[in-house]
């Protein structure tokens, strides 16, 4: 693993650390609203200051981060469990089940630009946590499938292949003890690229107005509340703090699957 | 030649096919929204014949699709067919009829909204993509000719925070710098020439970020061919060999990505557009159509965004097949 991606899994680690013990990390409430302590600068009282309404910014970051993770780990693991599913369906049986999977259904999703597909959902089911999550799973699922598939129809030539069928095995015991466990390592590069994508939709569809919706504290949310033009000159850092929040912990996500990848294709370790 | 006729036949019939299956999806998209769209736009105050006549006038009181299975009073489900009669079939024709149905709240045609707003988006686009390109091939070449140093690894992080900041954090703090701060330009709208300038910059920075990794990579890979080492031994100055000889090949897989990154572009317009007000497809999408819930507006911006995103990726593939043989050939 290169350098890069030790600091990629650093920061992440304080991000998970910051969500699961954020009440115990801040005392303050996320909601608390009180005009007379509004735009103040970072102090010792409130680190990133306070906003528009005077809620404590660094409150609102660290539970803004319980929002971005839990997005990301459900949108990826119902993602790429499904992926993987309807990929390896397809690259291991062929025939019309991949014409009509991989030839189609894939082609179909790959046809809609995925952030518009998320907003469009959204728009049509009414705003919500669960349901931007069900948003974003249905745009995810067909990166890991196309991956999978790919993998598959690798791996399933392969001589241990062979002689497993030739020993009798069936078509499931093939698919899942032998050759799935050899066609899975790009997923978990997929996947840490995947979480980095999950946090940006997330904010990008509440900055929107179509996630969780206010006073919650997700980081796209916040975003969205500080950048009207009085809070821009009265109190920059009510942009600066969520905005530094989420370019973190998606470069975090982004070095780690470039390390990743790096490390599992040999080719591209001397690049 | 019977070969490639029966494969151009079948590339174009998968794409009517793509195309029927996302306007169907978007014709049916209406069906998602909880409840009745009818209350769900004049509000719970309407009268029963205020949304009777809007369900009227919108064809919402005609059954969704040809059947379906509606509950008797026992709670037991049962097939209907509907006919031809339906909405699906009703938007199918007016869509090929080029009616896109008429605003929820406005009244005006969604066609004609759409037109109106369609060259704004465009123009932005086209104009962050050049601005993508323009800081883009000149860092990847030095990157790719300089690999491993320091120059190197700062165009990488560069790029990296590129990809990582989104534009909801770069456009606002530009606002921040140069409307605020400095005052150089508005913070919004579109009446004046420099108005692009903020949006655009913010909606190509995720781009140029992409391209400067893959012209960077693309580089790389081409100075360890043989035709560069044929090219030094003649004597050509390095200049020549990357600029002449590495960047004329190593720009086909960039292209490719321009194509495809053109559309992507159109989708997030619609992030960029909300944060400077720029009067595009994305606004109307999301101020007209979302915030007032015009559903019939959100149906004809996804459609539109949708077709174009089609269109410039199947143009690219086309020109990508023309441009490289090899491609052809596989």
């Amino acid at each position: 693993m290169n350098r890069l991606s030790i600091i990629g899994i650093g920061i992440v680690a304080v991000v998970l650390i910051v969500a699961i013990f954020a009440p115990w990390i801040t005392t303050q409430d996320v909601g608390a609203t009180n005009l007379s302590i509004r735009y103040l600068p970072p102090t010792a009282a409130h680190w990133f200051g306070t906003d528009s309404t005077g809620r404590d910014i660094f409150a609102r970051v660290v539970f803004g981060a319980r929002i971005s993770l839990r997005v990301g780990i459900v949108v990826v693991s119902v993602s790429a469990i499904v992926g993987t599913l309807l990929g390896a369906l397809a690259g291991y049986y062929g025939g019309w089940i991949d014409r009509v999977l991989s030839g189609y259904v894939f082609n179909v999703f790959l046809a809609f630009p995925g952030l518009l597909l998320a907003i469009a959902l959204v728009a049509f089911l009414g705003a919500g946590l669960n349901k931007l999550i069900f948003a974003l799973c249905i745009i995810g699922w067909v990166g890991y499938a196309r991956l999978i598939r790919g993998q598959v129809l690798k791996v399933r030539e392969y001589d241990f292949v062979q002689a497993a069928r030739a020993l009798g095995a069936g078509d499931a015991r093939i698919l899942f003890v032998h050759i799935l466990p050899n066609a899975i390592q790009p997923l978990i590069v997929q996947a840490s690229l995947g979480m980095a994508g999950a946090v940006l939709s997330e904010a990008s569809l509440s900055f929107l107005g179509l996630g969780v919706p206010p006073p919650a504290p997700s980081w796209g949310v916040m975003i969205e509340e500080a950048r009207d033009l009085s809070t821009l000159q009265n109190a920059p850092h009510a942009l600066i703090f969520p905005g530094l929040a989420i370019a973190l912990t998606v470069l975090a996500f982004n070095f780690i699957g470039d390390g990743l990848r790096e490390y599992l294709d040999p080719r591209q370790r001397k690049r | 030649m019977k070969r490639k006729i029966f494969g151009l036949l079948r590339r174009v019939a998968m794409l009517v096919l793509v195309a029927w299956t996302v306007v169907s999806l978007v014709t049916l998209l209406v069906e998602l929204v909880p409840g009745d769209p009818a209350v769900a736009v004049l509000g719970e105050q309407a009268t029963p014949d205020q949304l009777e006549q809007f369900r009227q006038k919108h064809g919402l009181d005609r059954p969704p699709f040809f059947f379906s299975f509606p509950e008797d009073e026992n709670g037991s489900r049962h097939f209907r067919w509907f006919g031809w009669h339906n909405r699906y079939t009703d938007y199918w024709t007016a869509i090929l009829n080029g009616d896109l149905g008429r605003s929820f709240r406005t009244d005006r045609p969604v066609v004609d909204l759409i037109w109106e707003r369609y060259p704004a988006t465009i123009e932005l686009a086209v104009v962050a993509l050049l601005i993508a390109v323009t800081i883009a091939i000149p860092l990847g070449v030095i990157a790719g000719k300089k690999r491993g140093t320091l120059t190197d690894n700062a165009v990488s992080v560069f790029a990296l925070l590129g990809i990582s900041l989104p534009s909801f954090v770069i456009g606002p703090m530009l606002v921040y710098v140069f409307a605020v701060k400095l005052r150089w330009l508005s913070p919004s709208g579109r009446f004046d020439w420099s108005d692009i300038i903020l949006p655009a910059f913010t909606l190509g920075a995720a781009l140029s970020a992409i391209l400067t990794r893959m012209v960077r990579s693309s580089v790389i890979e081409e100075l360890g061919e043989d035709y560069v080492r044929t090219a030094r031994a003649k004597g050509l100055s390095e200049r020549k060999v990357v600029y002449k000889h590495v960047l004329k090949n190593g720009l086909i897989p960039v292209v490719t990505i321009l194509g495809l990154q053109l559309g992507i572009l159109l989708a997030g317009a619609i992030i960029t557009e909300k944060i400077f007000g720029w009067p595009g497809l994305g606004l109307l999408l999301v101020e007209d159509g979302i915030g007032k819930r015009d559903y019939r507006i959100v149906q004809g911006c996804v459609l539109a965004i949708s077709v174009t995103y089609i269109a410039a990726n199947s143009l690219t593939d086309m020109i990508y097949r023309w441009l490289d043989p090899r491609i052809r050939v596989s």
